[in-house]
């Protein structure tokens, strides 16, 4: 039973906790799918589990909607939350303890229960045995009646005499285990009194005092007992058992007890049992059953009168009670566990004790009745358990660990609950953090943009201080190192403006420029810039621009260089002893070289490098099935270009060569400690690259060196490609040249820089050969410092050694009675070399390379004669405006509002470019080029609808003017914004030549183009 | 010659400080540069003009803030104009005075603006001193005989 309970109430406590686990699953659930709505509580379960399950599910399901329904109203107000929770757990808590409760309860009450039915079992068992074990000497009694009957009245002369009924009694004690002494007594009426006396040879004795005054057991004599009064009739003991044998001529209708039984007994034909009384002689409880004996057989249905007039004698059996319940309960093994008292209950109010201690009843008793076949007399006994009940610690341990389970999940959900609290704290900690991280990154790119324009500021003063510088008269070093500085003021001021950029290129927002440039000078600026640092490291740094390569392209020049820039001055960080070889060549080209398999150690240094090919090998260009080029090469005049850079340095490791090209990732943290930089160079290379429709790779071997390439998609600036006569300068066109140089590679790139000044080069490896009919001599410094002292060249060529440091022209210079050559300082590049070459030629006019006038030249070309309208309505900007224009031979017509602008510009009209102020007042530049452009648009639709014709408007069917936004604020005005509203660029007021040349060449030059 | 050569280096010595001072800016300079033999008066009648329209400018600001209710918009309008005007001509000092006057116009400070319109009168009235004088030196020099020096601040 116990077991039973237990395991059934164990299944109680797992399906509660079944239904916890999936209520917390589902609030988990319902939390992680907060905006999916999908309940993943509905997968399906498998079929054998079926209903049952789905219907707890199903409540599951719908409570956990009630408690997010609950949760998500209060998501807001976390208090309210915090209470809610606080308040489910103080409950949940109370539940545990009240169903913690009620099982023990219902488990002792059932263990009380139990031992109740234990002890009625018990009890009922023994008042069956006793019971039974009456009856049998009951019974016996009764045949012993049947045996006085025929024996003793039945025959005359008697059968039975007193030695015989002892005997007899005697000996057939075990029949009667309850009965201590049988005895028999006559009926004898008082006629017949004296008779009886005289045959019997004693007295009938009464028995009332006997009872009264209860005499020890020896002391005790029946021949003390007065002889009995007269009566009506009299019962005297006749026979007697030798356990009673005193009350042998005791008349038994003089006790009291014994007489009511004497006479019940002859009345009712049946046992009758007196109330318990001490018996005479032992003392003890005992109670007397009474058989009447008849004279002869009477119907059971025979009245009372009728028996009492048949009675003969009666027959007593004495029964000591105590003794034989105790003996009885000895044959019982469980007699320990059980208390038995037995009580005579026919006088209810007052229940005579036959058997047992009287202690208090407290506790568990259990009434079982006894029926000794009396109707008379009733009997009780009661059972009593020995011990209190043992604890029941089942019930104890069950709820104890319900209480605990339950604490256990409170604590869980406590913990849950607080964790969910932390994480939303968190959570709102983070938003916080974020927002105001993102609120330090618009601070951040603010400052940036404030201080890069605080930057540019000075830096423009700096760069215009060295403008100027070279209009003033400098001689050729000077010049070049005046270049030098400014080019490097400039990549300064294009770097700062590139950290801008990164913004930009990783929103997306980076466009590049469409202007025409020459590649050739682009790489000379990039060699020049690096030349200072090369200085103390013997490192030969060179560029060679293949002459397939068109000399103008178009395409961003800056941004080129900046990848350009950025690959070299990477490498020139890593590189301390070799070159860094610089090659840009056409993709078509590259394809051809691809296939002749280059000889390793024919490299610009002679020192190993890593192969270009591979790195170029993640390109999709070269990976395409079939020519790759066909689809490249000019439907739209395009030019893809192949730069590779080319350095032998420490190499990238393997193991980082893939994320070189992340932002912020360098190869080590010691790399930054040891070489600087911020690492967002090549990231910035890379997108920069993917703009230009290009890609970029890397191949490196550690130790060996490294070469990036990458590719670049340009138009072509409309020249013809490889124009012989496009050089640097004209005077030394046509001069010949040799070139002492035993390396190729090397002395491709020396020969590719002086071929671009339009001298005719011979390259050889030695000098052993004719200088004569040379105008000059380009020597290797190597084969220089081989030949030192052994040569003799006459006086014909002048004599350049190419050296790649300071340091060792020193030594050439010291090197005495030798004809002092002429240092050209590498890298090689052509406004140097010719500066060089007009040193020691004495040619050369140094006005010419005025670069100031220079452009001021092109700016009168493109200005001269062009009939331009400025706007402004500030007289004074107006005036400086058509000043500087009218400077570079421009026609200037002035207008100070916007509407005037309009009038002027409704075609016809002889204006080639309009210049508008963007702040005016009444009407902005913005809103008055809007008007413009749709003026033009509405006049070239009637033109082409043939509502005008061309002839009123000139003969230009497609009327749009070039408009420039002047703006004092170029930060603000952006050119899309300007682009938006129909202008066609802008320039910073005020004027600067430069910038003023740039956007004009821009789209005179298409202008040209539409118009020739 | 020996007058020109003193007349020079005065004028030299008085351009250079008006640099170094912070009145004129090198928008000076690059207007200077537009000058050349067809437009030989660019410059002085570029500052006349100035001269003109800011005087103009500054009776037009007096007015609109002496009004009862004072419409910043247009004062804003006529310092814009002025900053505009300022910084082409290279006078430094006016226009930096005329971009703190549009951020009291933007704060809407009247208080703050008239005083700042004190200053601003101030400063143009010193600009417009030393350009006289300049100009004034430089006939001296041509009437000496001389050729005006050529003076450009970022050398110094």
């Amino acid at each position: 039973m116990i077991l039973l309970h237990v395991i059934g109430f164990g299944l109680k406590v797992g399906h509660l906790l079944l239904i916890l686990c999936g209520w917390f699953l589902s609030l988990i659930s319902l939390n992680l799918l907060i905006n999916g709505g999908i309940m993943t509580n509905k997968i399906s379960l498998p079929h054998e589990e079926g209903h049952l399950w789905m219907k707890m599910r199903e409540q599951i399901s719908e409570l956990g909607c009630k408690i997010h329904h609950n949760y998500s109203q209060y998501i807001g107000s976390r208090k309210v939350r915090k209470n809610w929770w606080r308040k489910l757990l103080v409950a949940w808590i109370g539940l545990g303890i009240i169903s913690s409760f009620s099982v023990l309860w219902y488990m002792s009450s059932q263990s009380v229960e139990k031992r109740k039915e234990t002890l009625a079992s018990m009890c009922d068992e023994r008042a069956r045995m006793l019971q039974d074990q009456f009856n049998v000497s009951m019974n016996h009694l009764q045949a012993m009646s049947v045996v006085v009957s025929i024996f003793y009245h039945g025959k005359n002369p008697s059968a039975i005499d007193q030695r015989t009924f002892a005997r007899y009694t005697d000996r057939t004690a075990f029949e009667r285990p309850l009965t201590s002494g049988v005895a028999y007594a006559v009926r004898v009426l008082n006629s017949e009194r004296e008779q009886f006396e005289a045959q019997q040879g004693w007295t009938i004795k009464r028995m009332d005092n006997v009872e009264q005054t209860p005499v020890h057991e020896d002391e005790y004599n029946p021949a003390d007992l007065e002889p009995s009064p007269v009566e009506d009739e009299y019962a005297p003991v006749v026979f007697a058992q030798d356990t009673v044998s005193h009350v042998i001529s005791v008349d038994m209708l003089s006790g009291k007890e014994d007489g009511e039984n004497v006479l019940r007994a002859r009345e009712s034909g049946k046992g009758v049992l007196t109330a318990p009384f001490p018996l005479l002689k032992t003392n003890r409880l005992g109670v007397i059953l009474t058989f009447a004996v008849y004279k002869k057989d009477l119907s059971p249905d025979a009245t009372p009168t009728e028996r009492i007039q048949e009675t003969a004698g009666y027959l007593g059996g004495i029964f000591d009670i105590e003794s034989l319940v105790e003996k009885l309960l000895q044959q019982l093994a469980s007699k320990q566990t059980i208390l038995v008292n037995v009580y005579d209950t026919s006088n209810f109010s007052q229940p005579i004790s036959m058997y047992g201690s009287n202690t208090s009843s407290d506790g568990l008793r259990h009434v079982s009745a006894l029926n000794f076949g009396d109707p008379f007399r009733k009997h009780e006994m009661h059972c009593r358990f020995k011990q209190k009940p043992p604890w029941p610690w089942v019930a104890i341990t069950t709820s104890v660990g319900i209480l605990i389970i339950t604490l256990l999940v409170a604590q869980i959900f406590h913990a849950t609950m607080n964790r969910i609290t932390k994480v939303e704290d968190d959570y709102h900690e983070m938003m916080e953090l974020k927002k105001r991280a993102e609120a330090a990154d618009i601070a951040k790119s603010q400052f940036l943009a404030t201080v890069s324009h605080e930057i540019r500021t000075p830096m423009n003063g700096v760069l215009g201080m060295l403008h100027m510088l070279m209009d003033t008269y400098l001689d050729e070093t000077q010049q070049d190192y005046v270049r030098t500085a400014r080019e490097s003021g400039k990549a300064l001021v294009s770097l700062i403006n590139q950290v801008l950029d990164q913004a930009k290129i990783e929103s997306g927002k980076l466009e590049l420029e469409e202007v025409s440039f020459d590649l050739r000078a682009i790489l000379d600026d990039v060699l020049s810039l690096f030349s200072g640092k090369l200085q103390d490291k013997r490192v030969e740094l060179a560029g060679y621009v293949s002459s397939k390569v068109p000399s103008t392209l178009v395409g961003d020049p800056q941004r080129f260089r900046q990848i350009v820039t950025n690959l070299v001055g990477n490498s020139i960080k890593f590189t301390d002893k070799g070159h860094i070889f610089v090659t840009v060549h056409l993709g078509e080209e590259v394809a051809g070289l691809m296939e002749v398999e280059r000889d390793p150690n024919s490299t610009l240094s002679g020192l190993p490098v890593a192969d270009r090919t591979r790195s170029m090998a993640g390109f999709k260009t070269f990976n395409q099935e079939g020519s790759p080029y066909t689809s490249l090469s000019s439907p739209d005049n395009q030019v893809n270009i192949i730069v590779s850079v080319e350095d032998t340095g420490q190499g990238i490791p393997f193991e980082a060569q893939a994320r070189v090209f992340n932002p912020f990732m360098q190869v080590g943290p010691s790399i930054s400690r040891t070489h600087g930089g911020t690492g967002i160079g090549l990231s910035i290379s890379k997108c920069l690259v993917h703009l230009m429709k290009g890609e970029i790779g890397l191949s490196s071997l550690p130790q060996i060196g490294s070469t990036f390439t990458f590719t670049a998609i340009f138009t072509n600036g409309g020249q013809e490609v490889n124009n012989q006569n496009n050089f640097i300068s004209s005077e030394f066109e046509g001069m010949r040249a040799l070139l002492v140089d035993p390396n190729p590679v090397r002395a491709k790139v020396s020969k590719y820089h002086i071929q671009r000044l339009g001298i005719q080069v011979e390259v050889v490896s030695n000098l052993n050969q004719d200088f004569s009919s040379l105008n000059m001599l380009f020597i290797e410094e190597e084969v220089w410092d081989k030949n030192l002292g052994r040569m003799d060249f006459g006086i014909s060529p002048k004599v350049f050694i190419l050296s790649n440091s300071v340091s060792s022209t020193r030594s050439i210079f010291s090197a005495p009675g030798v004809v002092t050559p002429f240092i050209v300082m590498k890298p090689l590049r052509a406004s140097m070399l010719a500066a060089s070459l007009q040193r020691a030629m004495g040619v050369g006019n140094k006005e010419k390379y005025r670069n100031g006038e220079l452009r001021m030249l092109s700016l009168n070309n493109l200005l001269r004669g062009r009939r331009i309208l400025v706007v402004d309505d500030n007289p004074v900007n107006l005036k400086v405006a058509a000043g500087a224009l009218k400077k570079y031979g421009a026609e200037v017509v002035h207008a100070e509002r916007g509407k005037e602008a309009i009038s002027l510009l409704t075609p016809p009209h002889c204006f080639d470019a309009c210049f508008m102020d963007i702040q005016m007042p009444e009407m902005d530049g913005f809103e008055a080029t809007k008007r413009i452009r749709d003026t033009e648009l509405s006049i070239n639709n009637r033109i082409q609808l043939g509502e005008l014709s061309v002839e009123d408007y000139e003969n230009v069917s497609n009327w749009h003017v070039r408009i420039m936004a002047m703006t004092a604020d170029v930060i603000q005005a952006t050119y899309e914004e300007c682009l938006k509203c129909g202008m066609d660029g802008y320039v910073s007021k005020p004027f600067e030549a430069e910038q003023l040349y740039r956007e004009v060449s821009r789209f005179f030059h298409t202008v040209n183009d539409v118009n020739p | 010659m020996e007058i020109v050569g003193q007349l020079q280096k005065q004028f030299v010595d008085f351009t250079t400080s008006l640099y170094r001072e912070g009145i004129l800016d090198g928008q000076f300079v690059e207007l200077q540069k537009l000058q050349d033999e067809s437009t030989p008066d660019f410059v002085c009648e570029l500052v006349s003009e100035y001269f003109q329209d800011s005087e103009k400018i500054l009776t037009n600001l007096t007015t609109a803030l002496q009004q009862q209710v004072v419409n910043f918009k247009v004062v804003d309008d006529h310092v814009h104009q002025f900053k505009g005007s300022s910084s082409s001509m290279g006078a430094l000092r006016v226009r930096n005075m005329c971009i703190a006057f549009k951020s009291l116009c933007e704060e809407k400070n009247l208080d703050g603006c008239l005083r700042c319109l004190q200053q601003l009168k101030h400063e143009f009235y010193l600009v417009k001193n030393k350009w006289e004088t300049l100009f004034r030196l430089e006939r001296q020099i041509l009437e000496a005989g001389g050729a005006v020096p050529f003076v450009d601040y970022r050398f110094y």
